[in-house]
């Protein structure tokens, strides 16, 4: 491997509907940046975006993948799932907004924070999504 | 930050380990390695929650106290324990009598640490109705905690409720009425009964004080055993007048939910390491809201758990919550009883800020830390997964991560090795040299008293 161009790609599946296993994408990630020495406030602005976007395949989607990829400045990373999709991203932008089920909402999920959480805690956000094809969320954050 | 040196007071007895895994296995912070066939603590990582001390089969982990003979120096020689102490006693012993048990060891003044417990308890509420203090706010009672999050989790020490712990708040205590009856501050010598490791490491060097308040150390079982020799079943002086501080409130803090039921609207407890660390790892993420206050403790069922006890833990709590409806609640003490500056003693509670100790991370230089780091998972795609510790790591993953770090080797796995003499890569006695040296070259006679077998506490 080129050391010029040293990174670590780390690779997840979420179940759709499996709320338990929720997180634990997150919290690897968490580890691998601990591990390097990454400040906590930046970790915890990565953790908490992934996290909310991990809620959103479970709750929303059927299945997805995580794929993280940590260079020397920044760690980039594509949750992809295959689901619904969303009709209007800016509408879903808005803090508040919410197509949560009643199931999903009693179990404390849904509070339609999730993708304003994500902008809030990320440095860069491109959400592309297709109706009843799937959603891909791309977050990128910078190290200080 | 305190500027002394952190005390070490957890040693292996090299006589007595004999190197089999069961510290390593049960280290919440992966501290222990298995080095020539004896334990070894990596002290950056310690968080001196006492699970070695209690996995060992051989009792190889002992605990350093200062010499009972040193409170002799002084003219007021202080006892402070925590109530838990009393709790360990058999019932036909009244508290009267471990008191006067006490004094026969040679100390002047006897102060069970929970009072005043008002004073804290206020100190505590001050800081979870300060808007600036980050929710949930957790307690720093536990040492192991402490340690724990400053370690493993850095970035919650901002959580942390800067007041000391009711060692600190009888300490100073203790020395504002004894100056009040008019002793000099270098006349009197406090000294500590503590039930497990961390509380001394936390007495001894202090976080987030600039020096200890306590002049010594006791550990509690052997405190337990002093009074033992010395204690009168018969009639005893009366020594309630040292008690009339205590509460309810102050006898139960030390159980689990003995701080917890006092603060916030909505509060959680949480005691045993491997417990706490599950909940900070969700805390860490933000995945826990609406929670006001966080009660955690490394040992099950708080300090009645504690690794220097004598009596089980359960009935401690028992004794313990049976004997404080005996006591007033806290906020009844009248001021008139506790005799000394309530304001001043609440202002000595403050502790300063506790900085984070990260001690999981790679390196400083962060190209370098990623190069190791992937070496280290590809070295984990060779490795069987089984976790068994032969290598003297306390999983497949340390041991990469050890090698990496140049502290360990590729032959160490005794799988791969096993496939290197089968491939023909290596001769098998160079092998079971590579195992003997990790373990001793005694290890594998047959000997039918082999001490630490597994069967052995039954």
């Amino acid at each position: 491997m080129d050391p010029e161009t040293q990174s670590m790609k780390l690779t997840f599946n979420i179940h759709g509907g499996d709320f338990t296993h929720a997180g634990q994408p997150s919290s690897e990630v968490k580890k691998v940046l601990k591990q390097l020495g990454i400040d906590g406030k930046t970790i915890k602005g990565i953790v908490i975006a992934l996290y909310e976007a991990e809620v959103n395949v479970v709750a929303h989607a059927w299945k997805g993948t995580v794929e993280v990829e940590i260079d020397e400045t920044k760690i980039t990373i594509i949750v992809h799932d295959e689901g619904p999709g969303i009709p209007d991203i800016e509408l879903a932008m808005q803090a508040g907004y919410s197509t949560a089920s009643k199931k999903v909402r009693e179990m404390g999920f849904g509070a339609g924070m999730g993708l304003p959480n994500m902008k809030k805690n990320t440095d860069e956000l491109i959400i592309e999504s297709e109706v009843d094809k799937g959603t891909t969320v791309k977050m990128i954050n910078y190290f200080l | 930050m305190s500027g002394l040196p952190t005390y070490h007071a957890l040693k292996v007895d090299a006589v007595k380990c004999i190197g089999c895994t069961h510290c390593m296995k049960s280290c919440p912070t992966e501290a222990i390695r298995v080095i020539d066939g004896l334990a070894v603590i990596d002290h950056e990582r310690c968080v001196y929650c006492g699970q070695c001390h209690r996995a060992c089969p051989t009792r190889a982990f002992y605990v350093e106290q200062d010499d009972l003979e040193m409170i002799r120096s002084f003219k007021y020689r202080v006892i402070l324990f925590p109530s838990i102490m009393i709790g360990q006693f058999p019932e036909k012993y009244s508290e009267d009598q471990i008191y006067a048990g006490l004094k026969k060891v040679g100390f002047t003044h006897v102060y069970e640490v929970e009072q005043p417990m008002q004073v804290l308890i206020d100190s505590v509420n001050e800081v979870l109705e300060d808007q600036d203090t980050h929710k949930p706010a957790i307690s720093i009672y536990c040492p192991a905690i402490v340690r724990l999050i400053q370690g493993r989790y850095p970035s919650l020490t901002e959580n942390l409720i800067l007041r000391k712990a009711p060692h600190n708040l009888a300490a100073h205590f203790a020395i504002e009425q004894l100056i009040e009856e008019g002793a000099r501050r270098e006349e009197i010598g406090l000294f500590y009964a503590t039930p497990c490791i961390a509380k001394i490491a936390a007495v001894k060097s202090p976080v987030g004080e600039r020096e200890s308040i306590v002049d010594g150390v006791v550990n509690m079982n052997q405190l337990y055993n002093e009074v033992m020799k010395v204690i009168a079943d018969g009639d005893v002086e009366d020594n309630s007048i040292q008690r009339e501080n205590l509460s309810a409130e102050g006898i139960t803090w030390s159980l689990t939910r003995g701080e917890s039921c006092h603060f916030g609207s909505r509060s959680i407890a949480i005691d045993g390491i491997h417990n706490a660390v599950r909940f900070l790892e969700r805390l860490e993420n933000d995945q826990v809201h609406g929670i006001d206050f966080i009660e955690m403790r490394a040992c099950d069922q708080s300090c009645a758990g504690g690794i220097l006890l004598t009596g089980n833990r359960f009935m401690t709590v028992e004794r313990l919550e049976r004997r404080a409806k005996r006591y007033p609640a806290a906020k009844d003490i009248a001021q008139t009883t506790i005799r000394v500056d309530t304001g001043a003693l609440k202002q000595k509670l403050i502790l300063d800020p506790i900085k984070p100790k990260p001690h999981f991370i790679f390196g400083k230089d962060r190209v370098k830390a990623m190069e190791k780091m992937n070496k280290a998972q590809r070295i984990v795609c060779f490795l069987p997964g089984i976790d068994c510790g032969s290598c003297g790591a306390p999983n497949c993953h340390a041991l990469a991560e050890d090698m990496v770090n140049n502290k360990a080797k590729m032959s160490d796995c005794i799988y791969l090795q096993q496939m290197w003499v089968d491939e023909g890569r290596i001769k098998a006695e160079k092998a079971f040299l590579n195992v003997q040296k990790k373990w001793g070259t005694d290890r594998f006679k047959a000997d039918c008293n082999k001490r630490g077998r597994r069967n052995e506490g039954f």
